[in-house]
């Protein structure tokens, strides 16, 4: 099979709470893939599993044919599995290249600073934001703060990349621009999933979509079908839409 | 390369103060030196890596007793001294394992304890570390101006390692993460950052030049006991010299140092019954008023007259 | 038979070690700050019993009131005054701080009380309860049952009073709190106000079983960290159970490996317990 990312049966308990509970999905190389559900659904969950921030307390994670839930953050984030975080996490006080070069030097193999320098570089460029390189971290605004967490990510040489909620809190405008440059990651032929609680934004960047909700799966297929899917309303658009449409989606 | 020449020229000038200076100066310089390398090894895991490590006390008297120990069974004196920055080296890492992976408040009291437990266990082993009754350690038949400008040499040779591997390591892969993580051990992690394996580094880089300095002090003060070697004071200096000369700098941690010492001669000179609580006041004021240490205050005051120009 | 006696010089060890450690624990809970002063509370309330009783007469039992009083305006004001001006900083930072003032206090105290080694010999002891085969002080008794009633009285106040919630609330989410309209400020005050309150009250009922000098204030503070990671961290209950399992493992570890191993027992049972909680005992990592 060509799945790059397979999850097969995990859960994740905290105490009591089942936060994912009995998960499997497979994302294909070179695939969009589209991760969505309403807010404590256990999306972000799901990604530290993957990460290893929280391994799985059942199942197993394999990454490109090999088991990789009992591997420490470090280790899987060199295998090329790179994430971005719902709230950004730049080195504050480092650099903006700084921070690019740290993707380039830790993960990405680069094979000193100077090299690590010039990695960044490039990807400050593709993300606009070559002329901050020297600026602190701290004194970027969120729009770019995102920007440059996608620039850290892709200094790791990934193949598989995890966008958690990158478009929260941005204006249409830059929206816009962050779905192009997803769009041109992809075309380079890095898998990726997105995170999202915006529908919209999934719908039109995504090949496939995976529902959760209470840490279930509750559907996964192709956006029109997922969107029609009867559970998926309920659960998703439940709270949102079912008092306005009480016949169902728009 | 500034930093290579600075430290080699500064080294240089100390180098020839043997023949202008006086014993007491000559002590001092020593103690400088030694509070050089205090804090500089502070400075790797405290500064760098940002871990607030109350260790350095429980380094200090590990390698004073470790030398001492085997200088009474026999050892050649830089043998033990070696032996003992080994035996350092290897204690903090094998520590390091053990509780680097507790944050904050975790790691500060667990370090600190650590010099507290072995005080406690040469407390009551009395066969081998003399007790509380301390332990003497062999005399060296010079004289004692020789004596005075041998451990100098000593000390000095120790503190130019010591800031001569901080300027390696701040330029370095390891010094880059060790950044990384004092800022988000998290996202450095995500980042493929071995966290562990570099904060352990980084500890065994704060405790190796301690245990080794603890040695020479041994040896130059011929008798240890435990309230000295283990004074919880040796674990507070370190991080208020680094405060005062600025944290995760090359040349702060030697500039702290000079400032602590002058203020320590002088309240001692002055308020002997007090100068526990005078240092407590630096503590204080410093926190207070200059988180950013001393020169920060100055470099802002030349920024500004520069700016007024 | 001596197993029972053991145990119970552990629990009414055990029942102090409590209320030494309960403060400590409330401070650290609520504000996110060691307070290495602790200790050196707990001897100064040691000393103000002391003083009180052999100038004026004044059972130490009694002191309690006049020792806390004093600890808690002592705290509040450090509190205000001082520690409120960077609370928000880096661990590193608080934890600097007090040790700072430390330093000060500590020196105080030896510049005025000397480091000589005080005790008061109370003039009516309560003589001694033997039940069965075991053997207690009537004082060591009193003395703990009293500690006991401090912690709960906290543990009430806590639960029952408004500032008791205020603080509560506090702990648990300081900006939430900020916005509820709590003064947060002030509540930092008057909480560390009433950990050096359990200190000095505390020290005014070690008074009458330890020795007094300022030389000990090391000893209580390790303990009462001790007991905060045995129990976890800024719950009363927690603070009650940690101090009992700790009295009781110093009680027998005296009896198996000799008295004067106790402290090393205590730190190494810290130790061990600190490397086998794995996530750390903050328990918190993530993202979210």
């Amino acid at each position: 099979m060509t799945a790059l990312l397979a999850l097969e049966d995990v859960s994740r308990r905290f105490g009591g709470l089942n936060a994912v509970d009995h998960v499997s999905f497979s994302v294909e190389k070179g695939e969009i893939l589209g991760l969505i559900g309403p807010n404590g659904a256990g999306k972000t969950t799901l990604i530290n599993m993957i990460t290893g921030v929280h391994p799985p307390t059942g199942g197993r994670v394999q990454f490109d044919g090999r088991d990789i839930s009992k591997l420490r953050p470090h280790q899987i984030a060199r295998l090329g599995l790179a994430r971005t975080f719902q709230i950004v996490q730049p080195f504050p006080k480092m650099t903006v290249l700084e921070n690019a070069a740290a993707g380039a030097l830790f993960a990405g193999g680069a094979g000193g600073l100077d090299e690590a320098h010039a990695i960044a570089r490039e990807h400050l460029t593709f993300t606009g934001l070559a002329d901050m390189a020297d600026k602190p971290a701290a004194a970027l605004t969120l729009a770019k703060r995102k920007r440059l967490e996608l620039a850290k990510s892709l200094a790791m040489k990934p193949r598989l990349l995890m966008l958690d909620e990158v478009n929260a809190g941005l204006n249409p405008t830059e929206i816009s621009e962050a779905l192009g440059l997803i769009r041109k990651i992809a075309d380079q032929g890095v898998t990726i999933i997105v995170i999202e609680h915006l529908m919209k934004v999934v719908l039109s960047i995504s090949h496939r979509v995976v529902v959760l909700h209470h840490g279930q799966l509750i559907a996964q297929g192709e956006p029109r079908e997922v969107l029609s899917d009867k559970s998926v309303i309920e659960a998703y658009l439940g709270a949102k839409y079912a008092a306005a449409n009480p016949r169902g989606a728009p | 390369m500034k930093n290579w020449i600075t430290l080699i020229v500064v080294a240089a000038m100390l180098a020839t103060l043997p023949l202008v200076g006086n014993n007491y100066l000559l002590r001092l310089a020593s103690i400088l030196c030694m509070y050089a390398v205090l804090a500089q090894s502070w400075n790797f895991i405290g500064g760098l890596a940002g871990y607030p490590s109350f260790a350095t006390a429980a380094f200090f008297g590990l390698g004073a007793y470790t030398s001492a120990i085997l200088q009474n069974q026999g050892l050649p004196m830089m043998l033990a001294w070696g032996t003992a920055g080994l035996t350092t080296l290897l204690f903090a890492a094998a520590l390091g394992g053990a509780i680097l992976h507790l944050r904050g408040h975790y790691f500060a009291i667990a370090s600190l304890i650590v010099a507290e437990m072995l005080r406690e266990i040469v407390n009551t082993t009395p066969n081998l570390t003399g007790g509380g009754m301390g332990l003497n350690l062999p005399i060296m038949r010079i004289s004692v101006e020789a004596q005075a400008r041998y451990f100098f040499y000593a000390m000095l040779s120790l503190a130019f390692l010591c800031t001569a591997t901080a300027i390696v390591v701040y330029r370095s892969k390891l010094g880059f993460g060790l950044r990384c993580i004092q800022q988000n051990e998290d996202a450095a992690s995500i980042l493929g950052v071995n966290a562990y394996s570099y904060k352990t580094a980084a500890f065994s880089l704060s405790a190796v030049f301690v245990g080794i300095a603890g040695a020479i002090y041994a040896s130059w003060v011929n008798y240890i006991e435990p309230p000295d070697v283990f004074d919880i004071l040796l674990a507070v200096k370190p991080l208020v010299m680094v405060l005062l000369g600025g944290l995760g700098t090359i040349f702060g941690p030697a500039i702290g140092a000079l400032i602590l010492l002058m203020f320590e001669e002088f309240v001692w000179r002055n308020f002997l019954t007090v100068h526990a609580a005078a240092l407590g006041l630096i503590i204080v004021v410093l926190v207070l008023f200059l988180p950013n240490g001393l020169l920060s205050l100055l470099r802002e005051r030349f920024a500004r007259l520069r700016g007024a120009r | 038979m001596i197993y029972l006696q053991i145990a119970t010089n552990g629990l009414v060890l055990g029942g102090l070690y409590a209320c030494i450690a309960v403060g400590f624990s409330l401070v650290w809970g609520v504000l996110n700050v060691i307070n290495i002063l602790h200790g050196t509370f707990i001897v100064l309330g040691s000393y103000i019993a002391y003083f009180a009783y052999v100038y004026a007469g004044i059972h130490p039992f009694v002191s309690i009131v006049i020792a806390g009083a004093i600890l808690y305006a002592l705290g509040h004001v450090i509190q205000a005054g001082i520690i409120n001006r960077v609370i928000a900083a880096p661990v590193l930072i608080t934890l600097t701080l007090t040790f700072g003032l430390d330093l000060v206090l500590n020196n105080a105290m030896l510049v005025a009380f000397t480091a000589d080694y005080r005790s008061i010999n109370l003039a009516n002891p309560l003589g001694s309860l033997e039940i069965g085969p075991v053997f207690v002080p009537g004082d060591r008794i009193a003395a703990m049952a009293l500690a006991l009633l401090l912690t709960v009285l906290l543990y009430r106040l806590l639960r029952d009073s408004t500032i008791g919630r205020a603080i509560v609330a506090v702990r648990m989410d300081r900006d939430a709190a900020a916005l509820m309209g709590v003064d947060v400020k002030n509540i930092n005050a008057v909480t560390f106000g009433i950990g050096a309150l359990m200190a000095g009250a505390a020290g005014a009922l070690l008074s009458i079983i330890f020795p007094i000098s300022p030389l000990n204030g090391t000893t209580f503070l390790g303990k009462a960290f001790v007991v905060c990671v045995l129990g976890g961290l800024g719950s009363v209950p927690g603070a009650m159970i940690g101090g009992i399992v700790l009295g009781i493992v110093e009680s027998f570890g005296s009896y198996w490996f000799g008295p004067e191993h106790a402290v090393t027992i205590s730190f190494g049972l810290l130790l061990v317990l600190l490397f086998a909680r794995p996530s750390g005992l903050l328990g918190k990592r993530g993202y979210e």
